[in-house]
């Protein structure tokens, strides 16, 4: 089986300011989900990314913030097992973060060979 | 064997041969066990002709010290071979003298347990091992757990054993740096060796019973020591004891399955239940969550008989994070079913479509639990094709009654 990344892609919004109720309810909705995909075996790994970063450019200069120049910004990954991109992206569904708009973007991992 | 005499053959063949082992080394594994043999022998005509001796565990020393020392004289084994072992261990050594000590006996004891748990061992040679040598069930009690008989038994620890003496494996504890990755593989060897008694085939219930109970031993033991008495350690005896507390309530007295559903509550340990949690608790320390936390905690809420969705939520996402740590099929099953309760039985459904188990039962068990009553023709197909996938008769006969009580 290939491996295929997704990443979660969203503008920030810093209004939204969700209760811990809210919370609890997004990682459940998150958990089911990211669950559901490895019920079937198919799970690799995940990682959430936060919102503290900088970004280096070649000339040396630092900036604040992942998100400098673009509007969207990684909010993390998963990584699933498939036979094809196809049934990768067969997979997003019922991803949460369509719940707020936001974008999956899915790609092949490649395999180097050394 | 007399009853006395079986229970000490139980308690004291472990230790016996591990002493024995780590003087003599394991590619002596075969003598050492002649030799605990012959004392049982021994006690069993001496007890029977002029009554039990006082300190019978120390009578049992000193025989098996005896034995040893006419073997060594009697046999040239021990110019021959033992003593080129002997003395490439321990140059002093040339009057061997067993040390029955405490300590002695637990440290062979715990090296014993890395040596028969060791990476190089297939995983079915361990747990067979680990019944004979570790926890001292004869090869009838063995054979009678796998409803095998003792001649394929016998050869499979042949086997096994062969294997110990070829890969020169030594009775000693794991480098500090390899301690991580050695302690992985014996966790998983008395989770095996747990599940063979929990999970088994056979309807003995005692001597199911007693497998667990041994696990439980071995892992209690390496809780007593520093270097093994790791958070994952305690997890993985919290489980244990969890499962272990229900272990009366869900076999009958001919052994059968009872469901979860139908167990008499009263019938469930309560102190193991707290030993469980004591052990939990004991596991919440440090950083890694291990896949034994996962299934102690999942256990833990079992241990609520009340249905809330408390329970049910939490049960639910201790799987889904379970599910990523390690896939397991009964664990993908399992998470569907908390799916049910926690969320809801549609949704349920549309995940369990979504599992490739087909050729599994299980798989067919809980979609048919699913449909329940509501969808009784679906159900009941289920459970035929269930039915027919089963492979031993305590599963069809549950799926039997299940389908019963459906009509």
């Amino acid at each position: 089986m290939k491996e295929f990344m997704m990443i979660f892609r969203h503008e920030p919004n810093p209004a939204y300011q969700p209760s811990p109720q809210e919370i609890e309810a997004e990682i459940k909705k998150w958990q089911d989900w990211i669950g559901g995909i490895a019920a079937q075996g198919k799970f690799g790994s995940t990682n959430q990314l936060g919102y503290e970063g900088k970004t280096i450019t070649p000339d040396g200069v630092v900036t604040d913030g992942p998100y400098a120049e673009i509007k969207e910004v990684v909010g993390g990954y998963v990584i699933v097992k498939a036979e094809s991109l196809d049934e990768a992206i067969a997979m997003t569904k019922g991803c949460p973060i369509f719940d707020h708009g936001a974008k999956v973007e899915v790609r092949n991992i490649m395999q180097l060979e050394f | 064997m007399q009853p006395n005499l079986t229970h000490l053959f139980r308690t004291e063949y472990s230790k016996l041969v591990a002493v024995l082992c780590k003087t003599f080394g394991l590619t002596n594994i075969q003598l050492a066990e002649d030799i605990v043999s012959d004392t049982f022998i021994a006690a069993a005509e001496t007890w029977g002709k002029k009554g039990l001796p006082d300190n019978q565990v120390a009578w049992l020393y000193t025989v098996a010290k005896n034995k040893t020392r006419d073997h060594m004289r009697r046999k040239k084994v021990f110019t021959d071979k033992i003593k080129v072992d002997i003395e490439h261990t321990s140059p002093n050594s040339t009057e061997m003298e067993l040390d029955f000590s405490t300590q002695n006996i637990q440290d062979s004891q715990l090296q014993m347990i890395f040596a028969i748990c060791h990476p190089s061992i297939s995983e079915e040679a361990q747990i067979g091992l680990a019944l004979r040598i570790l926890c001292g069930f004869g090869i009838d009690e063995i054979s009678a757990a796998f409803l095998s008989n003792k001649e394929t038994i016998n050869k499979r620890l042949f086997r096994a054993k062969e294997k110990l003496r070829k890969e020169n494996i030594a009775i000693e504890f794991p480098k500090k740096e390899e301690l991580s990755t050695r302690l992985e593989t014996v966790l998983r060897t008395l989770y095996l060796l747990f599940n063979e008694g929990y999970y088994s085939i056979s309807t003995n219930k005692s001597l199911r019973k007693d497998f667990c109970l041994e696990a439980m031993r071995l892992t209690l033991l390496l809780t007593r020591y520093s270097i093994t008495d790791q958070p994952k350690v305690s997890a993985l005896l919290s489980l244990m004891c969890f499962h272990a507390s229900r272990f009366d309530a869900r076999l009958d007295d001919s052994g059968e399955f009872v469901l979860y559903e139908d167990q008499d509550i009263s019938r469930w340990d309560n102190a193991l239940k707290e030993k469980g949690e004591l052990y939990l608790n004991r596991s919440s320390t440090g950083e890694a969550l291990s896949k034994y936390h996962l299934e102690a905690a999942i256990a833990f809420w079992h241990t609520e008989k009340e249905d809330t969705t408390e329970k049910w939520e939490n049960i639910l996402q201790l799987y889904n994070y379970l599910l990523q740590v390690e896939y397991s099929p009964v664990a993908a099953l399992n998470r569907t079913y908390a799916l049910a309760k926690a969320n809801n039985k549609e949704e349920a459904i549309k995940e369990a479509k979504k599992i490739n188990l087909a050729k599994n039962h299980l798989y067919h068990c809980l979609l048919a639990e699913l449909y329940a009553k509501e969808e009784a023709p679906k159900a009941l197909e289920h459970l035929e094709t269930a039915f027919k996938l089963a492979k031993n008769e305590g599963d069809k006969n549950l799926i039997q009654r299940k389908i019963q009580a459906l009509k």
